[in-house]
C-alpha cells in the first residue's frame, strides 16, 4: 500500500460524506495533505491534537479528518483555541484560518494571540480572496488587483501576514506556498513542535475567483506562479525593496522563545497560593 | 469547608464565590462596568484553586474563549455589561447550536449603546431572550439578594451542565453593586451537576443523537472520542447538513429539552399571593421594592402580594396566568419601556388587568411609585 493511503486510512474520517467542498484544483488540499503529513512525522496521537478552524473555504478542512475538531465563527478561530489549550494545556491546538478570517474579522485576536504567546499553531491559507462568498477583496488582495467588490481595482495596501505575526511577537513565522508541498510539510513540522504561538503562512492560490477575475489562469498555471515568485528569505535578503515586489519570500522569519502563557500561567498559580 | 461561612459581600462578589463552588474553572473576561468585579474576583481566586483566569482583547473573544475551554473539559463563565453582551452574540448562538455548557453574566446598566455605565436599568431583557440569531431556547436567571446571587449562579452552572446549554445570570447594577450578609454554605452541602460523559466505546459513540431527555452525552477534547464541533446545523454525528429532516430534527430538539425542562428550570417566589387582589410582578432589584411597596399597602387594607420570577426565560408561563387568574389587576414595574410586561400581556387573554410602570432614568423604583400606581386599582 503506498504510503500516501496509508495516511488517508489513519487520518481522515472514514465517517465523512466526501467529497470535499473545495473547486477541483483547489490548494486547500495540498494544505490539508502537508498537515496530516506533518502531523503524522510529529508522532502525536490524534486523540491528543485539537484543530480549529473559523469560517470560509479553509474552516472546512478540520471536518474531514480524524482529530477533535472545531468549526468556530468567522475570525474567533483563535479566542476557541486560547480557551482549549488554556484549560488542557497536554492537547496540541493547532488552528487553521483564512487570509480574511485571520486578518479582517479576526485581525484582533491574532496579534493578541501572539502576544499572549499561547502555545498554539496558526496556519493561514493565504489566496488574497474571500473565496466561498464569491470572490470579494481581502485585506491580502494586492493594490490593483480585482475582485467582485473591487471591479475597478483595489485601492488598498494589502497586509503582509508573515511580518505582522513577528511584530506581533509570535515566536515562529514561516512562510511556504501549496506549490512547495514538502517544504510546507518542513515548516508546519516545526511550527507545531515549536513550543509557543507558532505561524505558518501558506501562499495558495483560488483561480476559481481571483485567478479568474485577474485573469491569472487555471489552477496549474498560477501554481507555476508560485514557483517562480518565491525567493527563499537567504536570497530575498540580498534583493532590493523593487526587485522583491510580487515576489514571495519564503523561508522561517523568525525562531525565538519568549515566555509561554500556559507555563507562566502555573507560576502564577504557585505564587497566588502563596508557594512560591 | 465544615461551617457556614457569614460574610458581607457585593452581589458581583457572591457571584464569584458562587461559580467557584459550582466548580468554574476558568474565566475569561474583558473590563466594563458595571461587571469588572466578577473579573477581578476571579482573576484572584481562580489560581488558588488550579484555575485560570485569561483577560481577553475583547468579549468576542471572551465568549470564544469560555467555549473553548468547555469544550476541553473545564466548566466555564463570563461577565460583562449591555455593549459587552451584544458583542458576545453571534458566539452565544454558536455554544446554543454546538450545545456546549458555558455561564454569561449580564450585568445590565442603562442602554442603548454606551448608555448610562454606572446606573442600573434592565433593558436587556429582550436581548438575552432573542439577542443571538436564530431560533433558539435560552435560560436566564435573575437573583435579587446578595444570598442569591451565590444560589443562582450555582444553579446556572448546574444547569448548562445538565442541559449542555449556555445559561444567562442577570442582575442590574443596584444587585451588582449593594452589599448584604450572606452565609456561604459548605461546599458538601451543595449540589453539583456535571455533564454526562459518553460511556460506550468511542466507535460507538455518535455525539449528537437523541434520547429521552433530548441532551447527548458529551466527551471532552482528549479523552479519545473524537469528534466535530461546528456552528453549522449538523446531523447526529457532527457533520454539516442541509437535509431539511436533519435540519428540522436538530432545531427541533434544542428547543425540546428546554422545553421538556422548564419544570425543573423554573424557580420564583411569592411572597403574600395567596389572598392577594392585586400582585407585582417583579425582578432583580425591583423584586425588593415591590416587597416593600406590597406590605406598605397591607397596612392600608389593601390585599396586595408580589410574585417574582428569578427565572426569566424560558417565560414562566403556567405561574404568571395562574397568577393572573385569580387576582383582579397585576402591576409590572420594571427598568425598561415594558419589556417583561409585554410578555405577560401576551399570556393574559383577559383574565386580570395589567398595569405597566416603566422607569427609564437610571434611578431604581421606589415603594411608593408603585403604591401609586395601585390607586389605579383601589
Amino acid at each position: 500500500m503506498p504510503e500516501y493511503t496509508r495516511l488517508i486510512h489513519q487520518y481522515l474520517r472514514h465517517d465523512k460524506k466526501f467529497p470535499h467542498v473545495w473547486c477541483p484544483g483547489c490548494g486547500n488540499g495540498i494544505l490539508l495533505g502537508s498537515l496530516i503529513r506533518a502531523i503524522h512525522k510529529t508522532g502525536l496521537s490524534k486523540d491528543d491534537i485539537v484543530l480549529v478552524s473559523g469560517i470560509g473555504c479553509s474552516g472546512r478542512l478540520p471536518v474531514y479528518v480524524d482529530f477533535n475538531t472545531v468549526h468556530t465563527t468567522h475570525g474567533r478561530a483563535l479566542t476557541f483555541a486560547t480557551g482549549i489549550k488554556l484549560a488542557n494545556p497536554a492537547l496540541h491546538v493547532i488552528v487553521i484560518m483564512g487570509d480574511g478570517d485571520s486578518m479582517a474579522i479576526g485581525g484582533n485576536h491574532f496579534i493578541h494571540a501572539a502576544r499572549r504567546n499561547i502555545d498554539v499553531t496558526a496556519i493561514i491559507l493565504n489566496n488574497s480572496i474571500y473565496g466561498m462568498t464569491g470572490g470579494q477583496y481581502s485585506p491580502t488582495t494586492p493594490y490593483g488587483m480585482k475582485a467582485s467588490t473591487a471591479v475597478y481595482t483595489s485601492i488598498e495596501q494589502s497586509f503582509k501576514i508573515s511580518e505582522l505575526a513577528v511584530t506581533a511577537g509570535a515566536v515562529f513565522v514561516g512562510r511556504g506556498t501549496v506549490y512547495h508541498a514538502k517544504f510546507l510539510d518542513g515548516l508546519i513540522e516545526k511550527a507545531i513542535e515549536k513550543k509557543g504561538f507558532s505561524v505558518v503562512e501558506a501562499i495558495t492560490h483560488c483561480h476559481t475567483q481571483y485567478g479568474r477575475q485577474n485573469r491569472l489562469g487555471s489552477a496549474v498555471d498560477m501554481m507555476k506562479w508560485q514557483r517562480d515568485s518565491a525567493v527563499p528569505l537567504e536570497k530575498a535578503a540580498k534583493m532590493s525593496e523593487k526587485e522583491l515586489e510580487g515576489k514571495i519570500v519564503t523561508g522561517i522569519l523568525v525562531d525565538k522563545d519568549l515566555p509561554i502563557y500556559d507555563k507562566e500561567y502555573k507560576k502564577l498559580r504557585e505564587r497566588a497560593k502563596g508557594k512560591a | 469547608m465544615a461551617e457556614n461561612k457569614t460574610r458581607l459581600l457585593q452581589g458581583n462578589e457572591a457571584i464569584v464565590e458562587g461559580a467557584i463552588a459550582a466548580g468554574c474553572r476558568f474565566f475569561a473576561g474583558y473590563p466594563i462596568t458595571p461587571a469588572t468585579e466578577i473579573a477581578e474576583g476571579m482573576s484572584v481566586k481562580l489560581p488558588i484553586v488550579d484555575g485560570t483566569f485569561v483577560q481577553m482583547e475583547d468579549e468576542i473573544g471572551s465568549m470564544g474563549a469560555i467555549i473553548g475551554a468547555s469544550l476541553a473539559g473545564v466548566k466555564s463563565m463570563t461577565a460583562t455589561s449591555g455593549p459587552g453582551f451584544s458583542l458576545m452574540q453571534e458566539n452565544l448562538g454558536f455554544a446554543c447550536i454546538s450545545e456546549v455548557p458555558c455561564v454569561i453574566a449580564n450585568i445590565m446598566r442603562g442602554g442603548p449603546s454606551t448608555g448610562l455605565p454606572t446606573n442600573t436599568a434592565q433593558g436587556d431583557v429582550m436581548q438575552m431572550r432573542w439577542g443571538t440569531h436564530g431560533d433558539h431556547p435560552i435560560i436566564v436567571l435573575c437573583p435579587y439578594s446578595v444570598e442569591e446571587c451565590f444560589s443562582v449562579t450555582l444553579k446556572a452552572f448546574n444547569l448548562s451542565e445538565r442541559y449542555r446549554v449556555p445559561v444567562i445570570i442577570t442582575t442590574d447594577e443596584v444587585v451588582a453593586h449593594m452589599r448584604e450578609k450572606i452565609t456561604l454554605p459548605p461546599a458538601s452541602s451543595l449540589e453539583i451537576i456535571d455533564r454526562v460523559r459518553p460511556n460506550v466505546p468511542p466507535d460507538w459513540f455518535i455525539p449528537f443523537e437523541d434520547n429521552s431527555l433530548g441532551v447527548p452525552p458529551m466527551s471532552v477534547f482528549g479523552d479519545g472520542y473524537r469528534y466535530h464541533v461546528t456552528g453549522l446545523v449538523h446531523d447526529v454525528r457532527g457533520f454539516p447538513t442541509s437535509k431539511p429532516d436533519e435540519v428540522d430534527g436538530l432545531i427541533r430538539r434544542l428547543h425540546r429539552k428546554i422545553d421538556k425542562g422548564q419544570g425543573y428550570i423554573q424557580e420564583g417566589e411569592h411572597f403574600l399571593t395567596d389572598d392577594a387582589e392585586v400582585v407585582i410582578l417583579a425582578y432583580g432589584s425591583i423584586g425588593r421594592t415591590a416587597k416593600q411597596a406590597a406590605i406598605l399597602a397591607r397596612e392600608n387594607g389593601q390585599k396586595v402580594g408580589v410574585f417574582r420570577p428569578i427565572t426569566l426565560w424560558p417565560f414562566m408561563r403556567k405561574a404568571v396566568v395562574d397568577i393572573l387568574k385569580n387576582v383582579r389587576a397585576v402591576i409590572v414595574p420594571e427598568m425598561n419601556m415594558g419589556q417583561y410586561s409585554r410578555e405577560v400581556k401576551r399570556v393574559d387573554q383577559g383574565y386580570a388587568r395589567i398595569i405597566t410602570l416603566n422607569k427609564v432614568n437610571g434611578q431604581v423604583i421606589t415603594p411608593e411609585e408603585i403604591l401609586k400606581k395601585l390607586k389605579e386599582v383601589y
